[in-house]
């Protein structure tokens, strides 16, 4: 079946749904920063996906061996990988400064500490 | 021999600038140094811009790497164009940091504002230059992540939770951008922007390429804060240090606009993005629906930082209109709007740098007799202010009667007259600034308030002669923006 052929592609249309909702729907600045991780998370897999050729190997010159997967996609992620990281590690550290100023990393408990100050 | 390298230099000298900022660890040598790097940056900008102009596009190899495989930089008349504003507004605003950044910025911190700042430069001179669609999104998420951390480096912890949101905002479009990128490669099997704009007439029909185009459409409309995708920008703009915001003002968003044209028109094509997807019908309405709903919101508005974000996001809907008008007079008028506005808003946000520095507050109410205390600072204001009304003999003129030319050219005299009706809602918001400053009473202040020191006043001063210069003599601007919408609508003679 085709449809169940392209089962990473339907994992990645999952995995960006559930991050995507958990950013726009959690308050609390944590979870919202998991959403987003999990909503990169499947572009990565979306990116890997696209560089595996069914019955390729991995591309290394190797007598008796003709089809070879891309390794282009896959470099490009490691840099989106690393964007990732600096992403995750730049948002836990303002949510470390938040709690620092506001004592809550929830949002609605933020906005009402700005409406009242 | 050095010429040659010129391209490269652009982007090197800032990224190297950066880290040896944090390693100097002295506020005051940081910004020598970032402020000496911005300049350079300045001057490669102009030789670039006056090479291309001389000889044709500029194509650079990255370690000498041909073409399709290796990262080229390709240079042409928008870019080199977009590479002017960007450092030309950012070597008048880092010359203007100093003193505002010290009063502004924890003073241990001062070093990492220079960090950040040089780093956000480079992303940003990097998106303008490449011609390789994954480095775009690198060089996205470089100028991203120092933007998020500038903001979050005022001492008002509500910049915190602006930075919070912008990270939240700016990656989801980042990361949509990446998607687009992803799809656009599985077509076609390249990253290079001429080599994508010939190989992807013959897959232009599939459903790939059409979903690339929506989640290109989404991420860069997020970037440029495209009404209804604007939330994050008013409070990033208001709640970060005064010089960042007129930093940012001047560029951040110009350059999500200049990538909404590299990708529609010149790898997508004319035809594609708005004959086949119809993109204009879409980029009209929300232009127009971010006029007014911006301006409207402006005027409500009481603290002036967050008057000038949704003016901001106003004017960038004038920009999304020429565009949508996909003619040769529209687009220019939305080049030629990137750099004016760029030239009005940094000044702007400049003289409220010296309003606070001063005063302590950007709040209207706070603003009244600062006509007759801080004569300097508020005449500034109001050229600038007049500047985004778009009065004649400033550049805000020149944007709008390009932009009702070119409404009139289509016969569309219904949005020529709206043009002219939004430019008074900003009329109205500027005025209620100047009104509060020169006829409002002062309540008792306990200190008497001083002009701004020379330091302040020298380089917004800079951009308002700029403004009033380029209203008056427009052969440069409008002959670049002009070359570079006819490359870019292929119709260049």
């Amino acid at each position: 079946m085709q449809i169940f052929g392209l089962y990473n592609y339907w994992i990645v249309i999952i995995l960006m749904m559930i991050g995507l909702y958990v950013v726009i729907a959690s308050g609390n600045l944590i979870k919202k920063i998991v959403g987003l991780n999990i909503f990169q998370t499947s572009v990565f897999i979306l990116y890997i996906s696209i560089g595996k050729l069914q019955g390729g190997t991995a591309p290394i010159l190797v007598e008796g061996v003709t089809s070879y997967s891309n390794p282009l996609p896959h470099v490009l992620i490691l840099t989106a990988i690393v964007v990732g990281v600096a992403t995750t590690a730049l948002g836990l550290a303002l949510a470390v400064r938040i709690y620092g100023a506001y004592d809550s990393i929830e949002e609605d408990e933020i906005q009402k500490q700005d409406a009242t100050s | 021999m050095i010429r040659a390298q010129l391209p490269v230099l652009q982007v090197v000298i800032p990224l190297l600038a950066g880290p040896v900022c944090l390693l100097l660890h002295h506020s005051r040598l940081s910004w020598g140094l970032a402020t000496s790097a911005s300049w350079v940056a300045l001057f490669i900008s102009l030789a670039l811009l006056d090479q291309v102009l001389i000889t044709g596009p500029i194509s650079y190899e990255l370690g000498g790497w041909a073409a399709p495989w290796g990262i080229e930089y390709r240079i042409d008349e928008i870019n080199a164009f977009v590479l002017l504003i960007i450092s030309g507004i950012n070597a008048i605003t880092i010359s203007f940091a100093r003193a505002s950044i010290e009063h502004e910025v924890n003073e241990k911190r001062g070093h990492i504002v220079y960090t950040g700042w040089m780093l956000y430069l480079s992303g940003l001179l990097g998106i303008a230059i490449t011609g390789d669609v994954f480095n775009v999104f690198v060089f996205l998420e470089i100028s991203s992540l120092s933007s998020y951390l500038l903001i979050s480096l005022n001492r008002d912890r509500r910049a915190l939770t602006a930075a919070f949101r912008y990270l939240v905002m700016g990656t989801i479009g980042a990361t949509f951008i990446l998607i687009g990128i992803a799809l656009l490669y599985m077509m076609t099997g390249t990253l290079n922007m001429a080599d994508l704009a010939a190989r992807i007439l013959s897959v232009s029909d599939t459903r790939t390429v059409k979903i690339a185009f929506a989640f290109l459409t989404a991420g860069i409309g997020l970037k440029a804060a495209v009404f209804p995708m604007h939330f994050w920008l008013p409070n990033a703009y208001a709640y970060a240090p005064s010089a960042i915001s007129a930093l940012f003002a001047g560029t951040a968003t110009k350059v999500a606009i200049y990538l909404l044209l590299r990708f529609f028109f010149t790898i997508y094509g004319v035809e594609f993005s708005f004959e086949t997807m119809k993109l204009d019908r879409i980029l009209l309405p929300l232009a127009l629906a971010g006029i007014f709903v911006a301006s409207t919101i402006a005027i409500f508005e009481t603290d002036v930082k967050r008057m000038l974000g949704y003016s901001s996001i106003a004017q960038i809907g004038y920009m999304v209109l020429g565009v949508s008008l996909v003619s040769v007079t529209g687009v220019t008028a939305a080049i030629l709007h990137l750099f004016n506005h760029a030239l009005m808003k940094a000044a702007l946000f400049l003289a409220l740098g010296c309003v606070f520095f001063r005063v302590g507050s950007v709040t209207r109410g706070d603003l009244a007799g600062l006509g007759y205390a801080m004569p300097w600072t508020m005449g500034a204001f109001v050229l600038g202010g007049l500047s985004l009304v778009g009065i004649p003999l400033t550049v805000g003129f020149i944007s709008k009667w390009y932009l009702i030319v070119a409404a009139l050219d289509q016969q569309m005299w219904w949005l020529a007259v709206l043009v002219l009706i939004s430019s008074l809602l900003a009329l109205v918001y500027v005025w209620q600034v100047i009104e509060v400053a020169y006829f409002g009473t002062a309540g008792d202040r306990s200190v008497k308030i001083k002009e701004a020191p020379a330091a302040l006043l020298i380089p917004t001063w800079i951009l308002i002669i700029a403004n009033i210069y380029f209203g008056i003599d427009t052969s440069l601007t409008v002959g670049v923006a002009g070359r570079a919408a006819q490359a870019l609508l292929g119709t260049a003679s």
